[in-house]
């Protein structure tokens, strides 16, 4: 499993108990939940890109 | 097309029964709080999710805490109580590594620990919904 992959399944997992828990009616649940994942993961590329970039 | 009603959450049911039941059952086995509160839709799909990261986290040799020697480890030790009887049948079944010697067993760590946190996040919901808290 590579570590991006593991980031999705990870933000994938995270989102839906996240979407289920945090909101009430079902069409507000599954927006929160993509609200989460693209969270998720948009923030792990952006500061893998950060710590690549200070690391050079 | 209009919505029932949440019976649990309204009227004279909320006094009946044992309130902290889907609180427990919620913490002892991911999902069942909601089962119990007949969401069968909420509890499966947290089911499958809490369950999957447990079992992804077991399968990249994580590590299951077992004590505590600094505060990192009794943090871990709490995320992990929070899988309820998953932390204790993999525990005695002798899952997980002690030692964390490659990448993937940090990521499989830190996967079974999200997992109890968001195991107690789903057994609160349950509760809320038993309560009603939350419709």
């Amino acid at each position: 499993m590579t570590h991006f992959s593991s980031v999705l399944v990870f933000a994938l997992f995270a989102s839906v108990v996240f979407g289920i828990t945090q909101r009430e009616a079902p069409k507000q649940m599954v927006r929160y939940g993509i609200y989460c994942f693209v969270l998720f993961t948009g923030s792990a590329v952006v500061l893998s890109w950060l710590m690549f970039l200070i690391a050079r | 097309m209009a919505t029932t009603p949440n019976k649990i959450a309204t009227g004279k049911d909320t006094a009946q029964g044992f309130v902290y039941l889907p609180l427990i059952a919620g913490w002892l086995v991911p999902g069942a709080g909601h089962f119990l509160l007949r969401k069968w839709g909420r509890g499966a799909l947290l089911s499958a999710s809490i369950l999957g990261m447990f079992v992804m986290g077991i399968a990249m040799q994580g590590k299951i805490y077992g004590g505590a020697h600094d505060i990192l480890d009794m943090l871990g030790l709490a995320g992990d109580l929070g899988n309820g009887l998953l932390y204790i049948v993999s525990r005695a079944l002798g899952y997980g590594s002690e030692q964390v010697q490659v990448t993937t067993a940090d990521y499989g760590t830190r996967f079974i620990v999200v997992a109890g946190l968001l195991n107690v996040i789903a057994a609160v919901d349950a509760h809320n919904l038993r309560t009603g808290r939350k419709a």
